[in-house]
């Protein structure tokens, strides 16, 4: 029924290779085969954001991403973004200095989100937050914070 | 003396009160947080579930062999296996009235029928695609006002629980809906309406909707050597521990329960819900099993209650409210759940937070052919708020009175009895609905517009019980190096009970809260705890905690008397365990239970002396713009109030005020689950919608009162669910000061608007 392939890709900056049936999602593949569980599949629809994982630098949807497009790819997931161990990406310590979510299921892909919201618009306004977070569902509803965190990180990315 | 080579350490006073961040906050941001949606465990089987695809009817034939056909299928399960390992398949908090799988009989559409177990999931959900059933359809039930008159029954008879002896006497009776009929009757309601000035009596609707934690429902089992492990994402891992122990026969120290993080729970997660089924899969299986459902299965396993509510008032010349009667039918779908539980706590505070001599109460848990309801933040109290703010809005405004004012006339104060006759204490409730007005500067007029944007702003207040009596148990380990773990069964869902829980011991234990480790829930370690529900954690655990620190700390003077150190020597205990055992040894360990003092209503009256531990207060204001032309409405600001105590971490509470704020703003303007013939027809993201970034008001406060709940751990009570209760009465409240009409049912969406104003005629003149 399902065709297995090799697909050959860098996950956060090394090299790796996984056999992957036709059916499997992203998410899947880094669950089952990388032990990689930040990106979580919430609402399967692509519809909350919560299985975000970056693809040559942009964002998708993990649940509905095809790991047998993966071939040739790069690929950073929540694990891959602190520098160190014991250090962490200033947009990840903007969302705890902010205090911006709760049950922190949601948390990875709105930070990767916002990473990549940065990496587009160095000073986004509220109204710039809110909209292309729009698409990331926080039940526990930690929105306020969440927008404080993201203009936290910008000040600090930034340097300020 | 050897006391005085050693440095005192620094008293890191002032642990409550503190503003840290959550103990866990590295482990959420880099993904690393441990969930059960993250385990796997050697050798594990994957579950799918086949569903009924009709509402009510018998189940005649089930076809499973295709399933079991499939390559890959380990086992395929339904009623009568799972009855080899467990003779009475029958579950529920307060009746046992729910089937493992359904049982000759389905009651609702997606009732789980069958199970397919395969080793990867995938397999096992084309497999369970494969199964198919034969029903004898039966008429259902689906409205709870129906359903309580209705020839058609969802149960044969009531199977009440031992463990609430307030529902004995419904053991066998038959021919009804009606689970649980709580009343509550103070002073002559009728004779205070015969001498009102003035009657006003409505009718109100609110919507079912569902809690749709982000993490769906998962659990695992690992049934082996005659104990069980259960991984399961649960809000109460104790009470899961005991249900199982009772399904099973086994003693309770045969099943161990463990409760990592939560993503989200909201009150879904509670008393059984997939545990039971993966327990009985792993002893069939004699493998682990787990089974994760997907967001869209979520619908079908439990929501919030829709209700119907018949509210009357009799007010007098001077605008006193003299009698309320109130009749509250709770849909609570095909299985009781909680439902009655629900249908008692929200029933006696069903009147409002006012000061009222004559009050009617009548409330009803009634069985129908859909989703099973339970609890989901506010216990009903939201449900039941809808109506009385609405209500009351109405009357101030048809006695021409500032809706402030008639509020405030008539608003229940400490010291002063509550409709089941209990005294209030410490319910900040006044000081509430002042900073509400304050923050809505209420005394400003606002410019309502003429045209096609008109302008309305509403204010509501509410008040809750909290369940009782319920019991916290709670541990502290004080290891040989100085350090401490805290062993609670408080299950963290993203509320912050580590963190606060954790202040609290370090309070007592004079500690650096951050230097303390929070075990998490595993029966076999951390002690009892009721549930992690209602609002009680901070209170029942919290207390708890306290004592438990304070017994370590007695245990240590104790220790010191036992070594001759003179007291106020202030030596670490790590030097006076050294000192005993002459070596980095032993333990100090504190143990503390709390349950508060309760006095069961009266079965006639619902008169109460102690009806609940502390009262939950919450209060709300709102401004809307609406497009008189197409009915489309934002809140453009939202002020949210409650009486928390005193606040043990501000910044998270904070945080927990605004978010519950929101989830029951998704309640008031979008969430609804719609039903057509006994079936859902929008269980998805894709139809069910919640609230996102976009639908944050422009304006949004919330703020907490500076109050003191007398016996609560230091000063603290309850807030998880207190900014939901009054959040829908006052969007609504604004709506009909906007544009003159009132809705009465729940959701209040554009639909409904430009439909009342459709039929109210508004705007269409000047307009033309």
């Amino acid at each position: 029924m399902s065709t297995e392939r090799t697909v050959r890709f860098s996950l956060n900056g090394r090299a790796v290779k996984a056999h992957v049936a036709s059916h499997e999602s992203l998410v899947q593949v880094l669950r089952d085969r990388f032990d990689l569980f930040g990106s979580r599949e919430s609402c399967g629809q692509g519809l909350c954001g919560c299985c975000t994982v970056i693809v040559d630098g942009k964002p998708v949807s993990g649940c509905l991403y095809l790991a047998s497009f993966l071939d040739g790819t790069s690929v950073q997931t929540i694990e891959g973004l602190a520098p160190a161990d014991d250090r962490l990406d200033p947009v990840q310590e903007a969302f705890i200095e902010a205090g911006a979510f709760q049950c922190g299921f949601c948390t990875p892909g709105f930070i990767l989100m916002t990473k990549h919201l940065l990496a587009e618009n160095r000073a986004p306004s509220d109204d710039d937050i809110r909209h292309y977070l729009t698409g990331n569902l926080c039940r526990c509803s930690a929105y306020p914070e969440i927008v404080a965190a993201v203009k936290l990180a910008a000040t600090k990315q930034r340097g300020g | 003396m050897a006391s005085q080579t050693l440095t005192t350490p620094a008293m890191p006073a002032g642990q409550v009160g503190r503003s840290i961040p959550r103990l866990e906050a590295a482990a959420k941001v880099t993904g690393r947080a441990e969930y059960v949606h993250n385990m796997s465990l050697p050798g594990m089987l994957h579950g799918k579930i086949f569903r009924s695809v009709i509402p009510h009817g018998k189940i005649k034939h089930l076809d499973l062999d295709a399933a079991r056909a499939v390559e890959g299928v380990f086992l395929v399960a339904a009623i009568d296996d799972i009855r080899k390992v467990i003779a009475h398949p029958y579950y529920g908090p307060a009746f046992h009235d729910q089937p493992i799988l359904a049982d000759g009989k389905v009651r609702y559409a997606g009732e789980p029928v069958a199970v397919v177990l395969a080793d990867e999931a995938h397999i096992a959900e084309e497999a369970a695609g494969l199964i198919s059933a034969e029903y004898e359809e039966l008429p259902g039930v689906y409205d709870e006002v129906e359903a309580h008159g209705a020839q058609v029954f969802v149960h044969d008879e009531l199977k009440p629980a031992a463990t609430f002896p307030d529902l004995a006497h419904l053991l066998g009776r038959r021919d009804t809906n009606v689970a649980l009929d709580f009343q509550l009757r103070r002073g002559d309601a009728d004779a205070a309406f015969a001498a009102a000035e003035h009657v006003f009596e409505h009718h109100f609707r609110t919507q079912p909707t569902m809690h749709t934690p982000l993490e769906p429902f998962v659990s695992i089992a690992d049934a082996s050597g005659g104990s069980l492990t259960l991984h399961t994402a649960s809000q109460n891992p104790s009470f899961v521990r005991i249900e199982i122990a009772r399904l099973l026969g086994w003693p309770e120290n045969r099943v161990r329960v463990k409760v990592p993080y939560l993503g989200g729970g909201f009150g879904g997660k509670l008393y059984i819900k997939l545990e039971a089924l993966v327990t009985a899969l792993s002893l069939i299986a004699r493998r682990p099993v787990k089974i994760s459902l997907t967001m869209q299965e979520q619908f079908f396993m439990v929501m919030r209650h829709a209700a119907t509510i018949r509210i009357k008032s009799g007010v007098d010349k001077s605008g006193r409210i003299t009698a309320r009667s109130c009749e509250v039918w709770w849909n609570g779908g095909a299985y009781a759940d909680i439902g009655p539980r629900v249908t008692q706590k929200a029933g006696f505070t069903a009147a409002g937070p006012y000061d009222i001599d004559n009050v009617e109460l009548n409330s009803y848990a009634v069985y129908t052919n859909r989703t099973p309801a339970g609890a989901l933040r506010g216990f009903g109290a939201p449900q039941t708020c809808w109506a009385y703010e609405t209500h009351t809005d109405m009357i101030a405004a048809k006695l021409g009175i500032d809706q402030l004012a008639f509020r405030r006339m008539n608003l229940l104060h400490d010291g002063r009895p509550q409709a089941t006759g209990t005294i209030l204490r410490d319910a900040a409730i006044d000081k509430v609905l002042d900073r509400v007005a304050e923050r809505m500067n209420w005394g400003t007029p606002l410019e309502r517009g003429t045209g096609r944007i008109r302008r309305g702003r509403g204010i509501a207040i509410g008040f809750k019980g909290i369940t009782a009596p319920t019991t916290s148990v709670a541990m502290i380990n004080l290891y040989a190096d100085g350090s401490c773990g805290l062993y609670i069964g408080t299950v963290d869902m993203g509320q912050g009970s580590d963190t606060c829980m954790a202040q609290i011991a370090a309070e007592v234990l004079n500690l650096d809260a951050e230097s303390i480790k929070v075990i998490h829930p595993d029966t076999d370690v951390t002690p009892y705890d009721m549930g992690t529900l209602g609002s009680r954690s901070t209170f029942h655990m919290g207390t708890a905690v306290r004592l438990a620190a304070l017994d370590a700390n007695q245990k240590i003077a104790a220790l010191a008397e036992e070594l001759g150190v003179p007291p106020n020597s202030n030596l670490p205990f790590s030097e006076l365990l050294r000192r005993k055992y002459r070596m980095q040894a032993g333990n100090i360990i504190g143990i503390g239970s709390f349950i508060p003092g309760y006095d069961k209503p009266d079965q006639e009256t619902g008169q109460s002396a102690n009806v609940t531990p502390f009262w939950g207060v919450g209060g709300s204001g709102a401004e809307v713009e609406i497009d008189i032309e197409t009915g489309e409405f934002k809140v453009t600001k939202l002020v949210n109030v409650a009486d928390v105590g005193a606040a043990i971490n501000p910044k998270l509470l904070a945080a927990q005020l605004s978010g519950a704020a929101i989830m029951q703003l998704g309640f008031t303007t979008s969430e609804n689950m719609l039903y057509r013939d006994g079936q859902l027809t929008n269980g998805s993201f894709a139809d069910y919608k919640i609230p996102c970034l976009l639908d944050m008001p422009a304006v949004f406060i919330n703020e907490f009162v500076e109050s003191r709940q007398h016996d609560g751990p230091f000063g603290a009570k309850g807030a998880g669910e207190s900014t939901t209760i009054a959040v829908s009465p006052a969007i609504g409240n604004a709506i009909a000061d906007a544009i003159g009409v009132r809705l009465m049912d729940l959701p209040l969406t554009a639909e409904a608007i430009h439909g009342a104003i459709l039929a109210a005629g508004i705007g269409g003149d000047d307009e033309h």
